[in-house]
């Protein structure tokens, strides 16, 4: 497989951030309760990542390994102020609504260690493409597992909407069926855990499968691990 | 060599902070108008809800004053005038003991303190249940509109499981009992403050 390639299918797939790392759950549970509050974490998720990859690649060579860690920490930290205030600006009410999750976004460990593991060993096309398509991966479990969570909770689907795009896109609300009294669960953070388990074993059961099917008749025993590239864990 | 080295990196480290403040600083000062107009919009949209826009004619977000309220805690009061006639005030006031913590509210009274109407700013009350006071989720914080404090009708200031006038939720009593009496305090509060209307302006956006 061509680097490109190889590159989106870690990304998205086989090394999934939120999937397979498990990596910034603490926002991803806490903010996904409706698909565009999902959606909004996960653009400045991805925005910083980009940020941050390209940057981290361009200096790698003129960092000594010793501080290599502050530096990278610098970097985030500035990017994600400066997504704070554009966002503040920009995005008035989803700021206040997302609140203390895009600073938190600093912690988000999915960010550090692509800076370590891809963004100082790579180009920057390389790394870009690298930050693109990790938080394309992470962006989309954000809107699926916020979708499915405003779905069963309250039926609708892009409530909010006007929020991220503007007063013109009120009319993307869908109201899906009424309840009277919602699917509370769904909203509430024990709800963001089972439906987070549910993707991660649909996940892995399509894994099985597509496993089985290319290896066919040959049924291998090796049980695959899915492995995260650095040791610590958010 | 240690000592070039630790030199070394100790100038990277500088140069990396001092650009990396710079870019944070360069965004702050981009975005620090805008946000200030976001910011004094949100509060005009606020106040709009409860106090129609075509009541007054002042720069309402930035007539505003400080006060001490009832629970010892600075609060902003806006008032909203047309043509030097005092027509409303919009209170920023909180309910302190609301399910999952403190409860923001904006009460907005005539002049003659009879309510205009009540908003929920913020609250992290559970959904479903408590979170009934938005009135995007229920019509409950406009059973407000209209009403009044009068001596005689102090008593009727609670929720009807207390005795009083207001409907609680069901499986949710305290977030409305909360809420109920901070409309009450902030009320009593506000017709002790002989001044409210014609103390100079003292914040807003603009201080």
């Amino acid at each position: 497989m061509s680097p490109i390639k190889e590159i989106s299918w870690q990304g998205i797939w086989k090394n999934n951030p939120a999937l397979v790392q498990m990596l910034g759950l603490c926002p991803l549970l806490a903010v996904t309760n409706t698909l565009i509050n999902g959606l909004g974490l996960g653009l400045a998720t991805l925005f910083v990542l980009l940020g941050s990859n390209i940057s981290v690649s361009i200096v790698r060579n003129w960092i000594p390994n010793e501080i290599r860690i502050p530096v990278f920490v610098m970097i985030i930290a500035s990017l994600v102020t400066c997504v704070q205030l554009i966002m503040n600006a920009y995005t008035y009410q989803l700021y206040q609504t997302l609140g203390i999750f895009i600073p938190l976004i600093v912690t988000n460990c999915a960010i550090i260690g692509r800076a370590e593991a891809f963004a100082s060993k790579n180009n920057p096309l390389l790394s870009a493409w690298d930050a693109l398509m990790m938080g394309t991966g992470f962006l989309m479990v954000l809107a699926v597992l916020g979708a499915i969570r405003e779905i069963l909770g309250n039926g609708t689907l892009f409530s909010g909407a006007d929020l991220l795009f503007g007063e013109g896109a009120t009319h993307l609300t869908m109201n899906l069926f009424n309840v009277e009294e919602s699917f509370l669960v769904a909203i509430l953070p024990p709800g963001a855990f089972i439906v987070m388990g549910l993707l991660i074993a649909l996940k892995n059961h399509y894994d099985k499968r597509i496993e089985n099917l290319v290896v066919g008749q040959q049924k291998s025993q090796k049980i695959e691990r899915a492995r995260v590239t650095l040791e610590s864990q958010s | 060599m240690p000592i070039k080295n630790i030199t070394r990196s100790s100038i990277i480290l500088t140069l990396f902070a001092l650009v990396t403040t710079g870019l944070t600083a360069w965004t702050f000062i981009l975005t620090k108008d805008r946000i200030a107009a976001e910011k004094e919009n949100a509060i005009v949209r606020n106040i709009n809800q409860i106090i129609a826009a075509n009541l007054y004619d002042n720069d309402v977000a930035n007539d505003c004053i400080v006060r001490q309220n009832h629970l010892q805690k600075k609060t902003r009061i806006f008032r909203a005038r047309q043509a030097q006639t005092n027509v409303a005030l919009a209170i920023e006031t909180f309910a302190p003991d609301g399910y999952s913590g403190r409860i923001d509210l904006l009460v907005a009274v005539d002049s003659q303190f009879k309510i205009l109407g009540v908003r929920t700013t913020a609250h992290n009350e559970t959904p479903g249940l408590g979170d009934k006071i938005e009135v995007k989720k229920s019509n409950w914080i406009k059973s407000f509109n209209g009403l009044s404090i009068e001596p005689d009708n102090l008593q009727k200031w609670a929720v009807r499981k207390d005795g009083g006038m207001f409907d609680a939720f069901t499986g949710a009593t305290i977030t409305p009992r909360a809420v109920v009496n901070a409309v009450k305090d902030t009320l009593l509060w506000a017709q002790q403050q002989p001044d409210l209307f014609s103390q100079a302006a003292n914040c807003g956006v603009e201080q």
